[in-house]
């Protein structure tokens, strides 16, 4: 082995105790193949280093997990023998670099982490975040994202079926794609990397290995960027979902046909992160032969070969006994396969490659015992009250919300996505959650993802708090329990004390708003480093929720399905603005309070959803989130292009933070009260409409439920009308609705 | 009735077309593009997706695949064929139906639903449908750009099965054309996905007529 180039491990993002630590585990210097490797599982991508410790403090218990964190993705029990696997990942530096191509390699990757848990991938959803839409550069982001997540997701057939997109400047110079798949497998199938034995092979399969990706998640994901970023362009990895498809049948196959020991998907760091963790896990070594891999390009060095991050490849353990029954599925579905190595005794990686021992390390010191850092931290100051102008005129403020692009329709980002295949679309994008039938089973399961940077860059750990209980809501509001978290968090440089204390209030808003809803977080991905020129992002807790339906049939439609139905609010409407799309558009500030949120009430509204739409008795429902009432009317009126007239709810004070308030702010003019109950975000608030006759007891199961209900008024007519106050034709609302993104990019007069 | 529906390396529609036929009440069977042979079923699905990752030209190397020989021997044999989406542009490429498919008008991919008027009804496809009806089934492609050298023409010559009703064209595609028919009326290839519009759980049931066509004909056999 030679030795190194002095300060290599530097160029590599690897510091110098980082070095010293690396040649205290090996005794020795390391060969050049041995720190790229550890440049890379010790990168914060791969390792969580600055995370680790305060991921600890998230709950990741519950009844129907059947896995949770450290594993591909989470698995959770859905009852009659199915399991959902699902895990939201980040691809935002690859997709800053290089739009189309980062953003299709992210669903490729984590359509991979579902397959690698032996489910078959069924259905995406993604958060997006970007600047403002009607700048050129921004543009150029979003129209390269969406077309790469829908090329990737469309021709292998995974249907894109939600999520949410956010434009606010501070992720102009960061854009956020985080991408969520959900797959559904057997629930006794546990297949995991944790499984082999001495003796199993190791079967490389799927595409060629080239020079793509190389240092992906160090170079890229572990560093901000800097101007004339350019030039990491070939860090970034490129796709080809035709043989990805194929890689998911062939290994569907494998799967079902119990042909498989274990498998495990490649993906930041390659060969190396596979390789080490599949033995780290079982607690083994492994042989590596780098000859049997097959490269693109034949002049690829060892370290190359190595950290290569090439697209669409898996690694299988095989029995040896099974091997021709393993190539000959491979064979037919046109996947390569061959065998890189095979499982030892002593927890040692050994590679060779052109005959020479190139790396000696030991497994677990790559892929568990990496360094762990406490890094210092500044809690993040405590918000101050701020006012915001309610005197402006109805209409117009309800126009302007609507007509927002982070408010308005996002039918031109969702129309690019395949949301079909799969027969298994009750409810697709547009609408508060996904909805998806469990196949083989009258079951489905409802998906949304939320995130409030507003929110969060004001109070992190309301932030995430809020960011929980939003998504929870989405899925309650189509009559499904919330049941499991994954979350992905977006943050800026660890190295800032800020930073770092904003991620650590953001982990405990989330933990104690996991543990009041009862839902275990069971797995996720943490990305540091989002910041562009020294420019943070708005810290952004992403967090996707799971909720199961018992019966797909009782699914409750987003919005107000048809006329003569009774408008009800549940929850409370208090002047709270912090945050809110309002205060953006009225003052172009972003300051004060973010809502706040009684978890125990959102608990209640979530349970009184259920019992709700288990009766069947909403025919219609809409969570009340960004924008407030006058945006969630304005959706449920469009929904199905059914007006309505309805009295706006009372207005009452702030919550106190360490309490409930109550009674009408003694502050509040009268006549800023309507455009302060119409904009004000305050959580754990839903639409219902449900029939006339089904009044009495909603009003019975809402009182019980200890959730405030207030009929409104009734649904009919193409008008959205509050009395005296507003009166929209829909004609007008959904033109600012539907016409305001693609005016944005310039598409629309 | 047995319906095969073939999977080529790609094809991402294949179980949703087997699912769809399966709730018609017919056995779907799998057919596999290496085979030649159609294991003796009465009508053919070719599905959507992405057949050969679409490399060179939407369906261009699909038709070389040896099961496309059987297709084409039963095609001219009078059995029921049905091309969807990439299916209908595999149909096209191996030149059992008229005319092609291209990029659409607006350089996007679309998926939504549209409306499609039934244009005929002498097909072993539609001939359970009305003349004229409306029925709503879902797009999804990037190249669905429907292209033929004499639109009037072809009309004329009964082979325009299916048109989007006015402001429903999602592509572009020449006199509004959504499907076309061989001059038999055995073969019949479309943009729109009826596999997708069987299921009321799932959204508008527009799909259904077509394979109740399909075993209607069987049935009068």
């Amino acid at each position: 082995m030679s030795s190194l180039v002095a300060g290599l491990h530097r160029q590599l993002g690897l510091t110098d105790e980082e070095l010293e630590r690396i040649l205290s585990v090996l005794g020795r210097e390391p060969s050049r193949a041995e720190l790229a490797m550890y440049s890379l599982m010790w990168s914060e991508h791969c390792s969580y280093k600055s995370s680790k410790v305060h991921l600890r403090r998230l709950p990741s218990e519950g009844a129907r997990v059947l896995q949770g964190p450290g594993e591909n993705a989470g698995v959770v029990d859905l009852g009659d023998g199915v399991a959902a696997v699902f895990k939201i990942e980040s691809h935002n530096h690859p997709s800053f670099v290089e739009p189309f191509q980062g953003a299709a390699t992210g669903v490729g990757g984590i359509i991979r982490d579902i397959l690698a848990m032996g489910a078959r991938p069924a259905a995406s959803l993604n958060s997006l975040r970007f600047g403002d839409p009607a700048e050129p550069l921004q543009r150029r982001l979003l129209e390269g994202v969406v077309a790469g997540i829908g090329h990737y997701g469309n021709c292998v057939g995974v249907a894109t079926v939600g999520g949410e997109v956010v434009f606010d400047p501070s992720y102009a110079g960061n854009p956020l794609v985080n991408a969520l798949t959900v797959g559904f497998m057997p629930a006794e199938r546990r297949l995991s990397g944790r499984a082999g034995r001495p003796g199993d092979l190791a079967v490389l399969m799927g595409a060629e290995t080239g020079r793509d990706g190389i240092g992906g998640a160090s170079v890229l994901a572990s560093a901000s960027f800097e101007e004339g970023d350019d030039a990491k362009r070939p860090n970034v990895q490129v796709g080809d979902p035709f043989q990805e498809k194929l890689l998911i049948e062939a290994c569907l196959e494998l799967v079902e046909r119990g042909l498989l020991r274990g498998l495990q998907d490649l993906g930041a760091a390659g060969i190396s992160c596979a390789v080490a963790e599949v033995a780290a896990r079982a607690g083994m070594g492994m042989e590596v032969d780098l000859d049997a891999v097959p490269l693109r390009e034949p002049s690829m060095e060892a370290w190359e070969v190595l950290v290569s991050e090439s697209q669409e490849r898996m690694l299988a353990l095989v029995d040896p006994a099974r091997l021709e029954d393993v190539l000959e599925v491979c064979r037919r579905w046109g996947v390569l396969a061959s065998v890189l190595g095979g499982m030892t005794e002593g927890g040692s990686v050994r590679v060779r490659f052109r005959g020479e021992l190139v790396a000696e390390v030991p497994a677990a010191s790559l892929a568990d015992e990496g360094p762990v850092y406490s890094r210092p931290l500044v809690p993040p100051p405590a918000p101050a009250e701020a006012g915001v102008p309610l005197d402006a005129e109805v209409a117009e403020a309800v126009l302007a919300m609507t007509a927002d692009p982070t408010c308005a329709s996002k039918r031109w980002v969702w129309e690019q996505y395949d949301r079909f295949v799969g027969h298994g679309t009750v409810a697709g994008p547009g609408g508060d959650a996904a909805v998806l039938r469990v196949p083989g089973t009258d079951r489905a399961v409802a998906l949304a993802t939320d995130g409030n940077g507003r929110h969060a860059a004001l109070d992190p750990a309301a932030g995430a708090a809020l960011a929980v209980a939003e998504a929870a809501r989405n899925v309650a509001c189509t009559g499904a329990r919330p049941i499991a978290v994954t979350n992905c968090l977006n943050f800026a440089s660890p190295e800032r004390p800020e930073v770092m204390g904003a991620f650590a209030a953001a982990v405990d808003g989330m933990a104690d708003a996991c543990r009041a809803l009862g839902l275990p977080v069971t797995g996720g991905n943490v990305s540091f480093y989002n910041q562009s020129s020294g420019r943070p992002i708005h810290p952004t807790p992403i967090v996707g929720v799971l909720g199961l339906l018992e019966g797909a049939a009782t699914a409750v439609p987003a919005g107000f399905p048809r006329p003569g139905l009774d408008v009800w609010l549940l929850g409370e409407t208090r002047v709270e603005l912090g945050g809110s799309v309002w205060q953006r558009l009225a003052t172009g500030r972003l300051e004060g309070r973010p809502p706040a949120l009684d978890l125990a009430a959102e608990a209640r509204l979530h349970r009184l959803l259920e019992a709700l739409a288990v009766r069947r008795l909403p025919a219609g429902a809409h969570d009340l989130s960004e924008g407030g009432l006058a945006v969630a009317l304005v959706e449920a009126t469009l929904a199905a292009g059914v007006g309505a007239t309805v009295d706006l709810p009372p207005v009452l004070a702030p919550a106190a933070h360490d309490g409930p308030a109550a009674g009408v702010p003694a502050d509040l003019p009268s006549q800023q009260m309507p455009l302060a109950a119409l904009a004000s975000e305050s959580a754990s608030r839903a639409l219902l409409a449900a029939p006339p006759e089904a009044a009495g007891e909603l009003e019975d199961l809402a009182e019980e439920a200890a959730v405030p209900a207030r009929r409104l008024g009734t649904t009919g007519g193409d008008r959205l009308v509050v009395p005296g106050l507003l009166d929209l034709p829909l004609s007008r609302l959904r033109d600012a609705y539907e016409g305001a993104l693609p005016r944005a990019l310039g598409e629309l007069a | 009735m047995r319906i095969g529906v073939v999977t080529f390396p790609g094809s991402c529609d294949d179980r949703d077309a087997r699912a769809a036929v399966a709730s018609m009440g017919a056995d779907p069977v799998a057919l596999w593009h290496g085979d030649g042979d159609l294991r003796g079923v009465e009508a053919v699905v070719l599905p959507g997706g992405f057949s050969y990752g679409d490399y060179l030209r939407c369906g261009a190397i699909a038709r070389f695949s040896p099961v496309m020989r059987a297709v084409a021997a039963f095609a001219r044999a009078g059995g029921p064929v049905l091309g969807i989406c990439n299916g209908f542009q595999v149909l096209c490429e191996a030149g059992l139906l008229p005319g092609a498919l291209l990029r659409n008008a607006g350089l996007r991919f679309v998926c939504r639903e549209v409306e499609v008027v039934v244009e005929s009804t002498s097909t072993a496809w539609t001939s359970a449908c009305q003349a004229g009806s409306s029925l709503v089934i879902p797009v999804k492609h990037g190249e669905g750009r429907y292209v033929h050298p004499d639109p009037p023409a072809l009309a004329a010559a009964g082979q325009v099965a299916f048109c989007y009703a006015p402001g429903h064209n999602p592509n572009g595609s020449l006199a509004d054309i959504a499907g076309v028919t061989n001059p038999a009326g055995n073969v019949v290839g479309l943009m729109p996905h009826p596999e997708h519009a069987v299921d009321p759980l799932l959204g508008p049931v527009g799909g259904r007529g077509l394979f109740e066509s399909v075993l209607a004909t069987a049935a009068r056999v």
